[in-house]
């Protein structure tokens, strides 16, 4: 992982004029290592396909630089760019059989009958499309389609495999399995893969960093764990995590040596001074307002804990969803067993400070996250 | 799937029958009066009882008219020619310039790209007659009047947009990614276009081609301005069966089916290509 795989320095894109078109990619930076993989994460229109289509080629980068592999390859036409893509449209050709598409990205590679044949089994093995390698794209399913051309991308070498949302449109439980396998697949050869995505678990099972994007800025880079426990700020923090965190904007105050966070509706958290570390209560007490966000796994329901009432419960098979009326808002609980709450029952709820993120009211930048400082 | 009742089967039939009567009928019946002499055609009332003769198309195979005035000279076979000629050669040469174009009018978004293709189309607004004067003087000066080059450049008013506009449709429904997919694999964008965007709008292609085909062989105005009688194709030609003597009907309408067939079977012909250029969704993923 000592070699950059990909450099990304800079890089806006316009659509349209520069400085007056859409601005869909901010001021990119970003560092990807040799034999890593990265999802670009993010709702429809982040920009996360933009700056894809920029490593590609396709589209053209309106300022910045982009290197793979460290050639600077920003204003080179996209065959010399040595990076392997698979397309979110699938984008398979028609006239060609699925063997032969596959084969086709190995055309320019020159290599022996043989090895061509197979290179295709073997990918078409793993991803579980070997009985239909005689068929047309036409004749076959999406996911079929999809996994094809999936197999296009990584059966070529390249410095860089691009792949754009290369699993949406798989059932579940071949999802779960080919995930495994692909992320083993690349790493055994020591691939370096960029996959686009909006599906967090997707993201949290393939990469080994995540890079969270919205409205053409990027968030957040970083390992799905620390993402997990130390968003950078509220929009990661709620867009990472299912069931999403649970946000509710507060006053910090003191009162006989404690520290009350004031929810709506006249609720208050309030908890021991020595409940925190000594940083994060100096931080807290220098702000009127902050927003807190607390994991729907993090939340506990007690005897003494401030009172809320059940909107909703949904056991999911394996988990219970409770939904509750807080503080003027809603607030989500997850359970491990089965709970038995009807509509509108009263519930307490606590939260241990360990749990509780903090952001800034205005910016949304974290504050804390538990007992550290963000 | 067949959920329609025996009457709405009969009345189906009878429908499309009247329909077909109604546009084969003037065929039909210019194909039995090449088959008459004039006397025959203009009986009054019509009949379809007669004794077939083969003499109209001796006549226009031989070039010899047989009137009441003597014998006329005519260049039908010539006109013919001509005609195929012109035809083929306009709407290879605007294949040629066109399909290229419009490629480029699909995937390339350039500063006036939109109005380059619009004024393009507006060679096909402008009626015929009003361009032609202007255009008559200068293939004069130039040297170009009553030349096949000079024709079928004008051709390229009648070939050129109809071409140009129905590939770049056709080229437009051609996911982008898929070239984008075959350049990544390591090909130039030659190769593309050769590759993947040619044998995918292929349909498409002899469609436009096959029209422009149509257009320029029916073209009449154009070339009786701008050629005299050895360049003229047959629809200027036909003019020479109007003789001092009377129209000769039957000549004419030998001419007229011995014209349309090529037109008629390459149409037969390309039907399903037509048909495939329209169901060209099947690309989709």
């Amino acid at each position: 992982m000592s070699a950059s795989a990909l450099t990304i320095s800079g890089v806006d894109k316009f659509y349209g004029p520069i400085d007056r078109g859409v601005h869909a990619v901010k001021n990119l930076t970003m560092e990807i290592g040799k034999g890593e993989i990265v999802a670009l994460l993010g709702s429809s229109g982040c920009g996360k396909t933009s700056t894809l289509r920029m490593i590609a080629g396709f589209e053209e980068v309106s300022r910045g630089a982009i290197a793979v592999a460290g050639r600077k390859v920003h204003t080179l036409p996209p065959v010399k760019r040595n990076v392997a893509m698979a397309f979110e449209g699938y984008s398979l050709y028609p006239p060609l059989t699925v063997r032969e598409n596959m084969a086709f990205a190995l055309k320019a590679a020159r290599l022996p009958r043989s090895e061509v044949d197979a290179k295709v089994a073997s990918i078409a093995k793993l991803l579980e499309i070997e009985d239909i390698l005689e068929r047309y794209p036409s004749s076959i399913s999406g996911g079929q389609q999809q996994r094809a051309s999936l197999g296009r991308a990584l059966i070529r070498e390249a410095d860089l495999h691009l792949l754009d949302e290369p699993m949406g449109q798989l059932e579940p439980q071949l999802r779960a399995v080919l995930r495994g396998r692909i992320k083993h697949f690349i790493k055994e050869r020591g691939l370096t893969a960029i996959l686009v995505t909006h599906d967090q678990t997707e993201a949290n099972a393939l990469a080994d960093r995540i890079a969270v994007m919205e409205g053409g800025v990027l968030q957040q880079f970083d390992t799905p764990d620390r993402i997990k426990e130390r968003p950078a700020n509220l929009f990661t923090g709620t867009f990472v995590g299912e069931p999403p965190m649970n946000v509710f904007e507060a006053y910090v105050g003191t009162a006989a040596g404690r520290i009350n966070l004031r929810l709506p509706d006249g609720l208050s958290l309030d908890y021991d001074k020595d409940a925190f570390s000594a940083p994060v209560r100096d931080q807290l007490l220098s702000r009127e307002r902050v927003v807190i966000g607390i994991r729907p796994y993090a939340v506990r329901r007690s005897k003494e804990g401030v009172p809320a009432r059940v909107s909703a419960n949904q056991w999911l098979g394996d988990q219970t969803h409770i939904a509750a009326d807080f503080a003027g808002g809603s607030l989500v609980l997850v359970e491990h067993d089965r709970t038995r709450l009807d509509l509108g029952a009263p519930i307490n709820v606590s939260i241990d400070p360990k749990n509780l993120h903090v952001f800034d009211q205005a910016s949304g930048k974290a504050i804390s996250h538990g007992m550290e400082l963000a | 799937m067949e959920h329609t009742s025996l009457l709405e089967r009969i009345l189906r039939g009878i429908a499309l029958t009247l329909v077909v009567i109604f546009f084969m009928f003037p065929i039909l019946w210019i194909f039995m009066m090449s088959f008459q002499t004039n006397e025959t055609i203009l009986r009054i009332p019509p009949q379809l009882i007669f004794e077939p003769t083969l003499a109209n198309y001796t006549a226009l195979i031989t070039g010899k008219l047989m009137t009441a005035a003597g014998t006329l000279d005519i260049a039908f076979m010539r006109n013919l020619w001509n005609s195929v000629f012109l035809s083929v050669t306009s709407v290879a040469v605007s294949l040629l310039l066109g399909v290229p174009a419009a490629y480029a009018f699909a995937r390339h978004k350039f500063r006036g790209s939109e109005d380059i293709a619009f004024t393009l189309l507006s060679f096909k607004f402008a009626p015929a007659l009003l361009v032609l004067l202007p255009l008559t003087l200068y293939f004069q000066k130039l040297g170009l009047a009553n030349t096949y080059i000079g024709l079928i450049w004008v051709y390229q008013l009648i070939c050129l947009p109809l071409i140009l506009w129905i590939v770049r449709g056709y080229f437009e429904d051609i996911p982008a990614d898929i070239e984008y997919a075959y350049r990544i694999g390591g090909h130039s964008w030659f190769a593309t276009f050769r590759k993947i965007a040619l044998p995918l709008a292929g349909p498409g292609i002899a469609a436009a081609g096959l029209l422009a085909f149509i257009f320029a062989w029916n073209n009449f105005v154009f070339a009786l301005v701008l050629a005299s009688a050895d360049k003229q194709p047959v629809t200027v030609g036909a003019l020479a069966f109007i003789t001092s003597s009377g129209i000769q009907y039957g000549q004419i309408s030998a001419a007229i089916v011995l014209s349309i067939t090529p037109t008629l079977a390459l149409a037969l012909y390309a039907q399903r290509y037509l048909v495939e250029g329209l169901s060209l969704g099947a690309v989709k993923g």
